[in-house]
């Protein structure tokens, strides 16, 4: 696990280090799915693909895990691999094939609200690829 | 940053720097300690630089850091030079309180407690997986946002006293669904009907202390009656609707450098108005998912108690912005009122008021945590004088859900509530914890600087028998 939850007052706030970028993006979905359903085991039975784009790497990242909300919402979809991230940094793009399985089979109730660009930074501190955000909860 | 001391209970920050206008607090010294430990201040600094804001940036007695605007938060736009905000109103749209009054006595519940709690939370839908009841057509969601507890009313569930004694009547006019985008549709869909988690409850109660006689008679409250608060929003739809505008914004007008959710669109804007219409689909999407509620908490009651009745005494937003008619320097003005983590406090009078209300000034409920009493006041003219008609809205979080789940455990917090004659049903051991009393303020206190403010009168004080939480 390379995220950390840090203390914010009213909402979660999270930090991933990681060696690249693109491992950053990976592992902040799972720390959004950790926050969503805990550390309960999703079985990896239906495959899903999407694209996101964005403006900067703030707007890619938002857009990023805003998908996951979406496809919980709308699909009633809970994701349990991401199989393939490709990180287009030129045009601030995402393709991602994840699996997953339906919600209604497991016991949770998501307090994650949305997404916010409060406190979030996405770029390079020192030798680290950072992705700092705050879930609204 | 300094913050000078204006009373008791009333703090200011000076116009610095680009704020157009002073901040002022409303906060006891220890709240005011609370909220200097995290960014409330700062936040309410960046708020009194928003372009058009009318007197002062308001932090309530409950504040907390938020995103963009703090909680608590309230700031009162011209309609001509000033802006709407999403961050102002917050992601979920009209997350609103509701109370029941019933014609059960605490007495009633003595040995009923857990029976009461596990129907309803076998009834009224809370998380995830576990849809709606409803299933809705596009066509249908559509109707439901634009006519809000309306729609739930003619379709058999409620009575039409229900929404008159709701904010707005239930509905917000100018709600056109084509302004909601086909992705938040799709989140709200499967939702409606439903509690959600985080905070969001369905509690029963009963009134503990009356303070004012006349006004909870008015009110139709009495000691030891049965009450049931339902609190929840517009779940995915107005986290939708808030994103969709905000990024919008963003690429129309750009952010303001102090915070990226401080985003905004003029008023009178295209952009401005379309968010405004959406806002108002998502609060009537959480105005039709509480009528929805309030009707299996009445279908399910009535299997155990086959007298049981329940009106609804009132039904107040906590985030919304809305257009209204203020005094500033003597003169009557239309101002946008972003009011985010607060309760409308409307003094006797006011024509937006129910009739049964009206002489006597609107019913404020403030809730506070699944272990703490909640609180029934009643709005005052110095309210619509000093804070916009504006008071606190609940205890405001003071740990971080990070910290609860170090120094918490679920068991030892739900053998405490049963020690204290409390029942407690929940979705996950996770939520839980994270709602813990002990991660909230003092709303004993928050209530309290309410009152002696003036900005509030007390009513009322309710506390929980039995607790569903999402």
């Amino acid at each position: 696990m390379t995220y950390k939850f840090l203390s914010h007052t009213a909402d979660l706030k999270v930090l991933v280090q990681e060696k690249n970028l693109n491992k950053s993006f990976f592992n902040s979905a799972f720390a959004l799915k950790e926050a969503i359903c805990g550390k309960i085991k999703i079985k990896p039975k239906i495959s899903r693909k999407f694209i996101v784009k964005g403006e900067d790497f703030e707007s890619l990242l938002y857009n990023f895990l805003e998908e996951f909300l979406f496809l919980l919402d709308a699909k009633e979809f809970i994701f349990s691999k991401i199989e393939k991230l490709e990180l287009d940094e030129k045009n601030f793009k995402i393709s991602a094939e994840i699996s997953g399985d339906k919600a209604g089979n497991y016991k949770f109730n998501n307090p994650v609200k949305a997404i916010t660009y409060n406190d979030m930074f996405v770029g390079k501190r020192g030798k680290s690829f950072i992705c700092q955000f705050v879930l609204d909860v | 940053m300094e913050v000078k001391k204006i009373s008791d209970y009333e703090w200011e920050i000076s116009k610095t720097g680009n704020m157009k206008v002073p901040a002022r607090i409303f906060a006891s010294e220890k709240l005011l300690k609370d909220m200097q430990k995290d960014k409330t201040l700062e936040q309410i600094k960046n708020v009194a630089t928003l372009p058009g804001i009318v007197k002062n940036a308001i932090a309530l007695s409950d504040s907390h850091q938020g995103y963009g605007f703090p909680i608590g938060g309230v700031a009162a736009f011209d309609l001509k030079k000033g802006i709407i905000s999403p961050g102002g109103v917050g992601y979920d749209i009209n997350c609103s309180v509701r109370l029941l009054r019933t014609n059960l006595k605490k007495s009633d519940l003595d040995e009923k407690r857990k029976e009461v709690i596990n129907a309803l939370f076998n009834n009224v839908p809370s998380g995830v997986g576990e849809k709606g009841r409803i299933r809705l057509s596009k066509e249908e969601l559509d109707n439901v946002l634009i006519n809000g507890a309306k729609w739930a009313v003619k379709k058999g569930y409620g009575t039409k006293e229900d929404y008159e004694h709701t904010e707005e009547n239930g509905g917000m006019p100018d709600a056109n669904p084509a302004d909601v985008s086909p992705r938040a549709k799709a989140r709200g869909m499967p939702q409606l009907g439903s509690l959600g988690a985080g905070n969001h409850f369905l509690e029963v109660q009963t009134v503990e202390n009356i303070y004012d006689e006349l006004i909870a008679k008015t009110f139709g409250l009495e000691e030891d009656q049965v009450t049931i608060m339902i609190h929840c929003g517009s779940r995915g739809l107005g986290h939708q609707v808030a994103s969709d505008y905000i990024k919008l914004m963003e690429k129309e007008y750009g952010w303001p450098k102090e915070d990226r959710e401080l985003v905004y669109a003029p008023i009178e804007s295209e952009l401005g108005k379309k968010y405004f219409s959406a806002m108002s689909c998502a609060a009537n999407f959480a105005f039709a998912n509480k009528q929805l509620i309030t009707h299996w908490v009445r279908e399910t009651m009535k299997k155990i108690f086959p007298q049981f009745k329940a009106e609804v005494v009132y039904d107040v937003c906590h985030n919304i912005a809305k257009i209204e008619e203020h005094f500033v320097d003597g003169k009557k003005v239309r101002l946008c009122v972003h009011r985010k983590g607060a309760t409308r406090s409307f003094g006797p009078g006011r024509s937006e008021i129910p009739v049964a209300y009206r002489k006597i000034g609107q019913p404020v409920i403030i809730p506070g945590t699944m272990g703490t009493a909640s609180y029934i006041l009643v709005g005052t003219k110095k309210a619509e004088q000093i804070t916009f008609g504006s008071t606190a809205h609940g205890a405001g979080r003071v740990e971080s859900r990070t910290q609860a789940k170090k120094e918490l455990s679920a068991e030892k917090i739900k053998r405490e509530l049963n020690e204290k004659g409390i029942e407690l049903v929940s979705g996950s051991y996770k939520g839980i914890v994270e709602e813990a009393p002990e991660v909230y303020k003092d709303i004993d206190e928050v209530v309290r600087v309410s009152h002696e403010t003036g900005i509030g009168k007390l009513v009322a004080r309710v506390i929980p028998l039995a607790v569903m939480k999402g």
